[in-house]
């Protein structure tokens, strides 16, 4: 005989409970946000979609969005390649495999607002490392509190000093998996070094590098304490990336309802961009 | 089409992987290398083919010297243990891969590869990807491609050692086929005695990288040169006792005893061994003699049953046909013909 009862609710309630704290309330609240005008004294009025119109048309959202985009372009046209290069250059085996690896993590291990505050004493023209050898040294006019270019040369620098070894160490995890008969296969075919990368290395890493610029893109898309820091978004806006201009929204101007819009939208276009590369890359092991 | 080895040996940082060899194989028939892991198969191998560098000696082919040429222009093929197909090409592709490396007319790359699919079952998996196949199938792209390339030289390095029993059967069986007539010589690395023999052809016996033994397979099955090539070449293990010929009689402790023959006539210590399958549990000629020893562990696989036991402090095998209830722990009594064994001096083992 069969009984029946709800006690299998109590099975499911802790992971009710963990996915509704950690993920259903907070996101729910912004949403909450995101309809209604709030002022001081807890008073709400509904707004409905107005704000995301607002957020959609306005050149603001549009230029800080722009950035972004650049931003994240840039440091992942410059840290895929260039962390492939450096993986595959390392050594595969012998005493100066764990220092490069070391070594390699390093940067990754410095935590991130300790990272802007360097790199901002670091580039200072007058006492700092670069920017005094740069300006006086080198005699180049940099000052990235001035200038627009030399500050986002100084955030891409800083963070592909920062994060190009994520990609290293994940495509070297993926090189040191492929054992040594491709490259005897490949070495009696007479393929040239071009053609051992394009047909046993690229294919060998394409999990690993797929995940490597996942993990680019998510978080250079939604970076803000190094440029924070470092920048604080200036020159002007020139450096104002989605992150830092919905913190000056929310905390700066306090519009609660327009930045809770941005914030959903932001969510949005991470998720879609993610999912979107991810699917693609995947689709051919799907079949 | 020969290779020829000119005391061809390999050290790599002070440890000598393959001590000086000679060796001249063929085309026209396997050239099996038997050998336990690690005995220099591979090693011997990765020479020939070129992929490692000589610390001395020369390898010819055909006559040449090719001591110094790079792999590719060695023109060999090499298939491994582990399926190695280009994961991102298409099957046509992996086997048309070193033709189009070649520089080869394209209707002939198309015929060659044709040609290849058809005689390894592989026409309906051409646009599919290697990671698509079963293992079977993928190793049947890579001999494609060995096929396809009408190399100088096949290294076929423990082929069937990744796939199932069934497979492995279906591909041994095939395997002198596809390599009749095409006038490359055919190396094949296995571990496996029966297989050696399966192959027929040469057999080269490796053991601590060196080759202790070559000749025609059956040939050195039946008068390995030492203890060493019989014991390589016997599975289960030799049976092997000391025996001592005195007066025209061959003692081997207790009352194990039996008349010497021709081949133990002179005087002195003798190594005597003898294969598993020649010691049965009933007596089988008038010649016989018995073997007594405690049984240690018994085997039951299919429609053969094998004993474990103790002869003279050595660990011996019997494998005979049937069932038979043997008692763990008791003595039973063995039969063997000493004309079906084997005896090395003791001061030439």
């Amino acid at each position: 005989m069969k009984t029946e009862n709800q006690k299998a609710w109590l099975f499911v309630l802790p992971v009710l409970l963990l996915v509704a704290f950690n993920a259903l309330i907070p996101i729910m609240t912004v949403v909450n946000y995101s309809v209604q005008e709030t002022f001081g004294d807890n008073l709400f009025f509904w707004e409905g979609l107005g704000w995301f119109e607002q957020i959609l048309r306005s050149d603001r959202f549009h230029s800080a969005l722009g950035r972004q985009f650049l931003f994240t372009f840039l440091i992942l046209i410059i840290e895929v390649p260039l962390g492939i290069i450096i993986a595959l250059s390392m050594p595969k085996k012998g005493i100066w495999v764990p220092v490069c690896l070391v070594t390699m993590a390093l940067p990754m291990l410095i935590p991130w607002n300790v990272v802007g505050a360097m790199w901002n004493i670091f580039t200072l023209p007058d006492i700092g490392l670069l920017g005094y050898f740069i300006n006086n040294t080198l005699g180049i006019e940099y000052n990235m509190t001035r200038s627009p270019i030399a500050a986002w040369i100084t955030i891409v620098t800083m963070d592909v000093w920062h994060w190009t070894s994520l990609v290293v160490l994940l495509s070297y995890a993926g090189l040191v998996s492929i054992p040594d008969a491709y490259y005897q296969a490949a070495k009696i075919d007479g393929a040239s070094p071009w053609k051992v990368f394009r047909y046993i290395q690229l294919p060998k890493m394409k999990t690993v590098l797929t995940i490597a610029i996942l993990l680019r893109f998510m978080d250079s898309f939604n970076i803000y304490t190094e440029p924070f820091v470092l920048t604080g978004g200036g020159p002007g806006n020139s450096t104002t990336l989605l992150s830092i201009d919905l913190v000056k929204i929310a905390l700066g101007q306090f519009d609660l309802g327009p930045a809770a819009a941005m914030s959903l939208i932001y969510f949005a276009i991470t998720l879609l961009v993610s999912w979107l590369f991810y699917t693609l890359m995947t689709k051919d092991d799907a079949k | 089409m020969t290779i020829e080895l000119k005391a061809a040996s390999k050290v790599t940082r002070g440890i000598t992987h393959i001590k000086p060899t000679s060796l001249v194989l063929e085309t026209g028939h396997f050239n099996v290398l038997l050998g336990q892991t690690g005995s220099g198969k591979t090693s011997l191998i990765k020479l020939m083919a070129g992929l490692d560098q000589l610390a001395s000696g020369q390898i010819f082919m055909d006559g040449v010297d090719v001591s110094k040429l790079s792999t590719q222009k060695r023109n060999i093929s090499l298939v491994h243990q582990f399926f190695v197909n280009y994961p991102q090409m298409s099957v046509f592709d992996n086997i048309a891969s070193p033709l189009r490396v070649a520089g080869m007319a394209k209707s002939e790359i198309s015929d060659r590869v044709a040609e290849a699919a058809k005689i390894l079952q592989l026409e309906p998996m051409l646009k599919r990807r290697p990671q698509e196949l079963s293992g079977g199938q993928q190793q049947r792209c890579a001999l494609a491609r060995a096929i396809a390339k009408e190399s100088r030289a096949v290294f076929l390095d423990e082929p069937l050692a990744n796939l199932d029993y069934k497979l492995r059967e279906e591909l041994r069986e095939q395997l002198p086929e596809l390599f009749a007539g095409r006038g490359a010589v055919v190396v094949y690395a296995t571990s496996e005695p029966e297989e050696a023999l399966l192959l027929g052809g040469k057999t080269a016996l490796m053991d601590d990288g060196v080759v202790t033994q070559f000749g025609p397979t059956a040939e050195i099955y039946r008068n390995p040169a030492n203890l060493t090539a019989a014991a390589v070449f016997s599975d289960p293990p030799i049976n092997v006792v000391e025996v001592m010929s005195e007066k025209g009689s061959i003692w081997g402790g207790g009352n194990l005893t039996w008349d010497a023959d021709a081949r133990s006539a002179s005087e002195g210590q003798y190594q005597f061994a003898i294969r598993p399958h020649y010691v049965t549990p009933n007596r089988q000629s008038d010649a016989d003699v018995p073997v007594t020893g405690r049984i240690a562990v018994t085997e039951l696989s299919g429609s053969e049953t094998s004993a474990h036991f103790e002869v003279e402090g050595r660990s011996w095998v019997s494998l005979a046909h049937g069932v038979h209830p043997y008692k763990v722990g008791e003595d039973h009594t063995f039969y063997m013909n000493p004309a079906n064994g084997l005896y090395f001096r003791k001061d030439a083992a």
